[in-house]
């Protein structure tokens, strides 16, 4: 793994770039460590209370650990007419945790988030980024089971 | 007129977006060359009475809005890709089709506001198009067809409120995506307090084709006031839910029984939802107008993102409008009282609405409640979140008094 300071470091001369920064820090570790937001704050010359946040008000980055595999289940309306509601209590049912939660193996976090722009094929789940189409409560298992 | 008018999607799938050559081929990048041989004046009066209108949501006239911009040292061309209206996906579409138009739009923004650095601001959730565009400005850098302009990508973090330009503004910069208040218009004081244009996807990706064919050609495509085409994304209960790019002047009831193919299971048409989240919800009686901004505003609707939600006989608006009033108190950014204080309300009576125990007072309460909203809410987040209430209320009223207690 890449050191956090690294990661920050090698953005430092990008301007504004501590959004940028959290993003590359996610990509490695799923989420932001305490440390690193410190380390970012001084970086980018803000306040360490700046720096938080900033990382605390997007919801696609996070300050808590989190799993291996994010699962974001969009609820925007047109996945939810498509059936939203059922897709997120059969993944809960199947992973045994509740939205916000992440499985004891630290291996599934499931959230909830707003359309992530493919209303093509609702309803959409994102897999670390990934977007998942047309899924239905009885496809639940079969998709989870492709994360390993 | 059932058919679609393919411009900016033209060479969908037949030309890859990420190499410049490909785009070039297909007469790409001439816009751009015809630019920077006019005077800069000569160009925004082009890109002015080609009667161009901005589709990220507000409809302004572009290149009246490239005309305030004072002279300045640095300058910025910014492009908004935040594209967080639920339902929408039109500028992914564009990005993913014919990225190589964008970058040709921001070039040719940049000749006419003399500036030499662009950004696109992408929503957090789209990873790929972020590598996608990277590869693009890299193809259009190799070949020379950028000249010195200059584009960079930067992520947004999943902020619909960052879509609004002045919070777009304050993400770049690295801070919290709170709306800042106006005036100063981002025109004379935006990135880095310098003057810098903020457009939309769709609205860059079309100045190639005014450039090349000229702004009366362009003028003379769909509906008048608000000419050229437009990318609709159809969702919900519709048989061929997908994209569509259609003269302005198309009409709403033909995107949802021609290009969409009617209703789905032979079930009948309730309502539509047009623009996204924020837009309005339309009664069938309204589905002959055109989708043009100004006929929208007509039916107090608006053309918005261009998201086309379309429900069946068997929704339950009160229901689907509840789930709505989650959204706008989820992406309030909080910074002022209207807005935050109001989406939440608005919620909480939605809610109260929905599980069948409120009452007539209710219903005026969220009425009272929006007006406020609308008149004293900073930014347009906090105007245009009660509308789907307002517009229900309305046009399918009777499905709210269904709900009220005294009915129960
Ligand atoms: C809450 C809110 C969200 C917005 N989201 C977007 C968006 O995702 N994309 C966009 O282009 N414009 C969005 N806008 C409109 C922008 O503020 C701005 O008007 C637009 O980017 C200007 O470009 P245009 O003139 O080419 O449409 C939003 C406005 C508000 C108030
Ligand atoms: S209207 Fe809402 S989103 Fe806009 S500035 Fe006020 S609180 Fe923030
Ligand atoms: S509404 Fe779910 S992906 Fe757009």
């Amino acid at each position: 793994m890449a050191n956090y300071k690294d990661i920050i470091n090698g953005l430092k001369d990008k301007q504004g770039g501590i959004i940028e920064a959290f993003h590359a820090l996610q990509r490695e570790y799923n989420y932001i460590p305490e440390e690193a937001i410190a380390e970012a704050a001084q970086v980018f010359g803000v306040s360490q209370a700046q720096a938080y946040g900033v990382a605390t008000f997007y919801s696609y980055l996070s300050v808590e650990k989190r799993g291996k595999y994010i699962i974001r289940m969009c609820e925007s309306a047109p996945c939810h007419v498509a059936g939203a509601d059922e897709v997120i209590k059969a993944i809960e049912k199947h992973l045994g945790i509740k939205v916000g939660e992440t499985t004891a193996d630290g291996k599934f976090t499931l959230e909830l988030t707003e359309c992530v722009g493919q209303c093509q094929a609702t309803p959409v789940i994102t897999v670390n980024s990934e977007p998942v189409f047309n899924v239905s409560a009885a496809k639940v298992p079969e998709i989870l089971s492709a994360y390993k | 007129m059932a058919d679609e008018m393919r411009l900016l999607l033209e060479h969908a799938d037949k030309i890859d977006p990420r190499i410049a050559e490909d785009y070039i081929k297909v007469g790409g990048y001439k816009g751009l060359e015809k630019a920077r041989q006019m005077d800069r004046k000569d160009l925004i009066q082009e890109v002015k009475s080609s009667g161009l209108r901005g589709r990220g949501g507000a409809g302004f006239n572009a290149g009246m809005k490239w005309s305030f911009v004072p002279p300045a040292p640095v300058k910025y061309v910014v492009c908004n890709l935040d594209e967080g209206e639920p339902g929408t996906y039109k500028d992914r579409i564009i990005c993913e089709k014919n990225a190589q138009a964008l970058l040709e739009g921001m070039a040719i923004c940049g000749t006419a506001i003399e500036s030499k650095q662009g950004y696109i601001y992408c929503r957090g959730e789209y990873p790929f198009v972020v590598e996608l565009l990277n590869k693009a400005i890299q193809s259009a850098k190799a070949v020379g067809a950028l000249g010195d302009f200059d584009i960079e990508v930067r992520m947004g973090a999943g902020a619909y409120v960052c879509g609004e330009e002045t919070a777009l503004i304050e993400s770049i910069e690295g801070h919290r995506g709170e709306p800042r208040f106006k005036p100063p218009f981002p025109g004379v004081a935006g990135l880095w307090g310098v003057p810098t244009v903020v457009n939309n996807v769709e609205t860059f990706a079309a100045l190639p084709y005014i450039l090349s064919n000229g702004a009366e050609w362009y003028a003379s495509i769909g509906a008048p006031k608000y000419p050229g085409t437009k990318v609709l994304t159809l969702t919900g209960d519709a048989n061929n839910t997908t994209y569509f790019e259609v003269p302005t002047n198309y009409m709403l009831r033909d995107v949802i029984y021609k290009l969409g193919g009617g209703i789905k299971n032979g079930k009948k048409f309730k309502a539509v939802q047009v623009g996204g989240t924020s837009g309005a919800f339309i009664p069938e009686q309204n589905l002959d107008t055109p989708i043009d901004f100004d006929s929208m505003g007509t039916i107090g609707a608006a053309l918005g993102s261009g998201a086309v939600l379309v429900l069946d006989e068997t929704r339950d608006i009160v229901d689907i409008v509840t789930r709505i009033s989650k959204f706008f108190e989820h992406e309030s950014c909080g910074k002022c009282n209207p807005c935050r204080e109001g989406t939440f309300r608005c919620r909480e009576i939605m809610e109260k609405i929905n599980a069948g125990r409120a009452t007539e007072a209710d219903i005026n309460n969220i009425l009272l409640l929006a007006r406020v909203m609308k008149k004293a809410a900073l930014c347009g987040l906090g105007q245009a979140a009660p509308i789907p209430i307002t517009s229900t209320i309305e046009h399918f009223g009777h499905e709210y008094r269904r709900k009220l207690l005294q009915y129960a």
